[in-house]
Parts: C-alpha cells; sequence; structure tokens
C-alpha cells in the first residue's frame, strides 16, 4: 500500500501560545532555515553525483519542518541526537554550511575533521549529539543524553529521533521501557516518512494505525504530528517538552512526513519500484513543509513574492559557497587517522604516558 | 597495608570513588536492592542511595547506551555487566558508540565510562555464561581494557579506570572475588593503566599473562622451581590495551623464551597480538618458539569433571614450559 497523504491539520496551531507570540523575523528564520536546509542538500546532491561524496548521501528533502521547527524550542539544557539523515537537523542547531559541506567532501574543516561523514555530523557545543549510523542505535544514547540532564539537576530534555524503520530494534523498546520506568526528560520522535528504506509501513510493523500508539505497552504518553505543518509540530511539541523539563515525563511522539528522494541516493527503487513516481509528485505539489508554510507566511503578510525570491537566492549562494569552501579544503593526512581515538592520547594527559595504545607494526 | 578480597577492593575503590566524585554513578542489574549479583557493590545501594546507585532492568542495550550518552554530557556512570559474557546483546553501544563516537566526531567528544564485570571460564555455567572477550574489545581503537589479577590490582586500576576520560572496560573474574591479598590503604592509590608488575623474577623463561591466569602462571613457577629447576618470570600485564609492550620484551630479551598464558581462545587472543610483538621486537632474542596456553579451542564446556582442564591451569602450564626449554 502506497503512503497515504498527511492528514490536514484539525485546529488552528498559529494561535498556539508558543506560535503567537513569534516575531515575523522568527517566522522568516524557520523559513529561511528550511530553505537552506533543502539548497544545501541538492548541492550535496550536486557533488555526490559528480562523485565527490563517498558512501552514502541520505537526503531530508520534504522533511525540513521536524528539524527546523524543533531546533526553534531548544533551550540551554536540551539535547537532539538523531540517526544517519542528519543533515537538516545539523543546520537546524546552527550548524554552517562551511563545515557540514567539507565533511561530506572528507575533508579537515568538517564538522568531523572527515572523519565521520554524511551519517556522522555532531557539533556538542551546540547540544547536537550527531548524527549515528546504526539504524536505532541512537536511541539508548538519547535515553544517556536525557538521563544526564536529570543526573546534573538542569532543567531541559533530550529531542531523539529516529525513522519509521527504526522502533523495530529492540534497542528502542529498552529504551522506551527505561524511559518510563526511570521517568526520564526524552522524547523520541519517529519521523515517519512512510518507507523502512524500501518497505512500507504496513510490510515492516504490526501496527494496526499509529505506530507510536506502542507507547502504551510502555505507559508511556504519545501523540501524533502532521509535520508538514510546522505550528502543529511546535505546538505539540512544545507541549511534551514542558512536561519532559518539569515532570521529567518522557513522550513518543509520531511525526507524519515525506522524503522527495530514495532511502539513500543509491536507492534507485524510489521511483516506480516499491512506490510510485505520482505518490512522490502529490507529496511535492500538496504537502511540501516550504511551500506550505510560505504560502501561510505570504497570507499573514510576513514574506511577499521579492523577499521569498530573496531568501530562495541568498541560501542557494550559501551552499555554492560551501561547496567552494569545501573544495578548497585540504584531505585529512596519513597522520589524522590517529588523531582524536583517546581523549588522554589526544591531550597528552599523564594518564597516556604509559603502554601502547596503537599496534601498526 | 591491609589484606582484603579482590570482590572488596573493588567496592572499596568504588565507595572511594564515589565520594570523591559527584558525577560516578553506579549502573547496572542488580547492582542496588540486591548488593549486586555477585556482591561487588554490597552496601554501596544503603550508603549512596538511589541517585548514585542505580537498578535496571535487563536491559543491556539500553543501559549500556543509556550509560555512554550520559557519559557525553560529563556524568561518570560505572556500568556493571552481570556478566561480560552479555555484552553480545549491548555490543553496537559497546563499540559502535562508545569506542567510535569521539574519532566519528572529529575529537569533539569523549566517553568518560567504565564497563566492568566479570569475564572468565571455570564457574561450570557453559558457552554462554563462558565468554573472556579481553581480545575482542581490545581490538577496537578507542577502548582500553584492563584485567585486574589480585585485590591490589582491583582496587587500583578500577580506581585508574573510573578517572580516565576515556571508555575503560574491566574483566574482572568471579574465581578470583574471593581472592584475598594487600592493598595499600591510601585513598588516592591508583595503579597507571599501560604499566605491567613482574609478579616473579626469573631468569629463565618468561610467563606473560593477565587476570585469573596470572595465579595459575605463579602456581606453574613454583613447582617449575621446585621440582624442574626452572626458574620463571612472571608478568601480570594488568592493562591489555594499552598495552605494556617494553615489560614483555624486556623480559623476553632477558629470558629467551617465552610462553603466554592466556584464557582467551587462541584465535586472534590476546596471546596472539603478544606473540606478534614479540617476534617482530624479540626475534633475535629467542632460543625457542614462543608457546602458549589459551583455553582450548571449543566453546566452553559445561561438564564440571573436565572444564578446568580446558582453561589454562598449572598442568597446562608446566607441559608447555617443558617443551620450550
Amino acid at each position: 500500500m502506497a503512503k497515504p497523504a498527511k492528514k490536514p491539520s484539525k485546529k488552528d496551531f498559529s494561535k498556539d501560545p508558543i506560535n503567537k507570540g513569534l516575531t515575523p523575523e522568527q517566522k522568516v528564520a524557520f523559513y529561511r532555515d528550511m530553505v537552506r536546509i533543502r539548497h544545501f542538500e541538492m548541492a550535496a546532491l550536486k557533488q555526490y553525483n559528480k562523485g565527490k561524496i563517498g558512501g552514502f548521501l541520505h537526503l531530508y528533502n520534504g522533511q525540513e519542518s521536524i528539524a527546523v521547527g524543533s531546533a526553534s524550542l531548544m533551550g540551554d539544557h536540551d539535547h537532539m541526537i538523531t540517526a544517519y539523515r542528519d543533515h537538516g537537523h545539523g543546520l537546524s542547531v546552527g550548524m554552517n554550511m562551511n563545515e557540514c559541506m567539507a565533511e561530506l567532501l572528507g575533508k579537515i574543516d568538517g564538522c568531523s575533521k572527515g572523519k565521520g561523514g554524511s551519517m556522522h555530523f555532531f557539533a556538542p557545543d551546540k547540544n547536537y549529539w550527531g548524527g549515528h549510523g546504526i539504524v536505532g542505535g541512537q536511541t539508548p544514547l538519547g535515553l544517556g543524553l536525557a538521563y544526564g540532564v536529570k543526573y546534573l539537576e538542569q532543567e531541559g530534555c533530550c529531542l531523539c529521533y529516529l525513522g519509521d524503520g527504526a522502533i523495530n530494534q529492540g534497542a528502542f523498546h529498552e529504551s522506551l521501557n527505561m524511559a518510563s520506568l526511570m521517568d526520564l526528560p526524552v522524547v523520541y520522535i519517529i519521523e515517519n516518512n512512510g518507507y523502512s528504506m524500501g518497505t512500507t509501513q504496513e510490510r515492516s510493523s504490526s501496527a494496526p494505525e499509529y505506530l507510536a500508539k506502542r507507547a502504551e505497552g510502555y505507559n508511556m504518553e504519545w501523540d501524533v504530528v502532521n509535520g508538514e505543518n510546522i505550528y502543529e509540530l511546535r505546538a505539540k511539541l512544545n507541549e511534551v517538552m514542558e512536561r519532559a523539563r518539569k515532570e521529567s515525563k518522557p513522550t513518543l511522539l509520531e511525526i507524519d512526513t515525506y522524503r522527495y528522494y530514495g532511502h539513500s541516493v543509491a536507492d534507485a527503487n524510489h521511483r516506480d519500484g516499491y512506490r510510485e513516481v505520482e505518490e512522490i509528485e502529490l507529496h511535492k505539489k500538496n504537502h511540501d513543509p516550504i511551500i506550505l508554510f510560505r504560502d501561510v507566511l505570504i497570507k499573514e503578510g510576513v514574506l511577499n513574492e521579492d523577499s521569498v525570491k530573496q531568501i530562495d537566492k541568498s541560501a542557494k549562494a550559501e551552499a555554492n559557497d560551501a561547496v567552494k569552501f569545501a573544495d578548497a579544503s585540504p584531505a585529512p593526512t596519513v597522520e589524522d587517522i590517529s588523531k582524536d581515538v583517546y581523549w588522554e592520547v589526544d591531550n597528552k594527559t599523564e594518564a597516556a604516558q604509559n603502554g601502547r595504545y596503537f599496534f601498526n607494526d | 597495608m591491609k589484606e582484603m578480597t579482590y570482590r572488596d577492593a573493588l567496592r572499596e575503590g568504588m565507595d572511594e570513588e564515589l565520594a570523591r566524585d559527584e558525577n560516578v554513578v553506579i549502573i547496572g542489574e542488580e547492582v542496588a536492592q540486591y548488593d549486586g549479583a555477585y556482591k561487588v557493590t554490597k552496601g554501596l545501594w544503603k550508603k549512596w542511595g538511589d541517585k548514585r546507585i542505580v537498578d535496571t532492568p535487563i536491559s543491556e542495550a539500553a543501559f549500556i547506551g543509556m550509560g555512554v550518552g550520559a557519559s557525553m554530557l560529563g556524568v561518570r556512570p560505572v556500568m556493571e555487566l552481570m556478566f561480560w559474557s552479555f555484552h553480545s546483546v549491548a555490543f553496537d553501544q559497546l563499540v559502535n558508540n562508545a569506542a567510535n563516537v569521539r574519532y566519528m566526531s572529529g575529537g569533539q567528544i569523549n566517553c568518560p565510562i567504565v564497563v566492568r564485570g566479570p569475564a572468565n571460564g571455570g564457574t561450570n555455567v557453559g558457552a554462554t555464561h563462558s565468554h573472556v572477550p579481553e581480545a575482542i574489545f581490545a581490538s577496537m581503537p578507542g577502548l582500553k581494557i584492563v584485567s585486574p589479577a589480585t585485590p591490589e590490582d582491583a582496587k587500583g586500576l578500577i580506581k585508574t579506570a573510573i578517572r580516565d576520560n576515556d571508555p575503560v572496560y574491566v574483566m574482572e573474574s568471579t574465581i578470583l572475588y574471593g581472592m584475598t591479598g594487600e592493598v595499600p590503604e591510601d585513598d588516592d592509590f591508583t595503579i597507571p593503566l599501560g604499566v605491567a608488575k613482574i609478579e616473579r623474577e626469573g631468569k629463565d623463561i618468561s610467563l606473560i599473562a593477565h587476570g585469573g591466569s596470572v595465579a595459575h602462571a605463579l602456581a606453574a613457577a613454583e613447582e617449575l622451581a621446585e621440582k624442574h629447576n626452572i626458574d620463571a618470570e612472571v608478568i601480570n600485564l594488568r592493562s591489555i590495551r594499552p598495552l605494556d609492550q617494553d615489560a614483555i620484551i624486556k623480559s623476553v630479551m632477558k629470558t629467551n623464551r617465552a610462553v603466554i598464558v592466556d584464557e582467551s581462545k587462541p584465535f586472534c587472543g590476546v596471546s596472539a597480538q603478544l606473540i606478534t610483538l614479540i617476534q617482530e621486537y624479540a626475534f633475535d632474542y629467542l632460543d625457542a618458539p614462543v608457546g602458549r596456553v589459551c583455553t582450548i579451542d571449543a566453546p566452553a564446556i559445561y561438564s564440571p569433571h573436565i572444564e578446568n582442564e580446558q582453561l589454562p591451569n598449572k598442568k597446562r602450564i608446566i607441559e608447555k614450559v617443558l617443551t620450550s626449554v
């Protein structure tokens, strides 16, 4: 069965308290960040097709509202961790395009010095903890970030993202149980784009309707969000983040979304293979989070045709400049391979003075 | 110095570190209210309470990953695996996350986590509960592996592990938990990683061991001296990675012969790495091929009648030494 179109929001979430007070500048910033992610991904795809990016490339096109909407709610003690479709989250928390593009191109000025690649972006200074390649493997780490926040007696929470395919991993279920049992301030966010790589939801999950309903088995609150509507996303996410921060209670949110590209760009079956081209076009035309928010902001008088064009142009230029930056950045050296393995060794501490750490010859 | 068991030495080390650093927290199955499956954490929950000593459900993947995640924020979790054998259900967290996250983030993150628990055979619990995974984890750059052989090691190494800013996996032994020995009383007593200890000086052959194998090597050395007039040197590695290569090579250069005593299986076990180093750095000093006494190459047998024969023991070590001299 093809992925059904998103259900329209039932109420006007622009009036929700968390959205009502937004300034026009803030709204434009959300829009701009979504457009920036889209252009970054398009520039990345171009570089991939030129053979300049190794390995996998999982594009975020179609899902931008989720990362941008959630990052907009993060305070000093809120943390974010996600899986391998991680560029949008990184840009949303404030990573710059240069370090992200340089990472994709495997350069030393990349956010991980060219040691992580597309699936492993990190910015701990912005409370962004990656970027993880193993499906569901980040879900216990998200639990741990929430545990850390609680242990350190901070008022905060962890937003831990996963795809609809990851919900069938055992580590995730163990994490849900522990989050609920230990009252940890974690919000697990399923970005449900309908496909677990090339397998539809109905072929991968024995869920009657909502994946998030599984939370009931763990005595945990859950909700479903229409991801195309950034106001709805912010309103619902804010509520559960507040519950996490104030009451230390976890939540499982399922965000209905769609990806325009394949699981990765190497996934040739995504067009007229496991899904019809018409389905992709329908989502692009009627459910694109950027177009929908653009129209809302034009209607609100916050954006106009000129400012839309300007934002688009400037995001595209920023992405192109990032490619230039990445091209100019040097590659890591053979010496760099052995750095960043052990903290004590890198920092030349007393603890690292004895014994052999590396066994190359 | 005071006399105490290996178990008490571990507990005292953790207790002192709990007092020294408020971010140290002990997490694992049955570590709190039950006092630890092997009573290593006995009394700590009563002393330190729910925040510092935390029971978990039987969910190794989630709780080890939770410890890794918390350590990224600066908490210093000391995770107990009831058996290191249970590493297999938490492998992704132990390797992909704890070992790799520093590297994949270009050095932006570090994980000051300790994972500890027993890793030994010899207790008739069959193949699932008798794994000795030092070599598996020592083969993962980013991890540090230590294996205390005595109560002194237990206390000094657990304290060093807790203070270290990288992931340190402490492989203990249920058989050693009741062993008694002298332990320094100093609150600040630690044993540096990467420094081996010469447990017995000798001139005829080097017996290189770690963990539970050290006691077997020492027992063999005594009998070799008494009955065979062979003076064996016994090296207790204490830490597998980092590895005190200098101590090994220096000893082999002196004795010109070596037998590795290693409870790992022979294929790609710790012994395989040590022999590679000896042939590379002490080749011209060797008067005989380097021998090794490992666990016989099969899954751990249950039968109480025979299990000790599968493991390194005094008899097997003496037999091997006699073929080398």
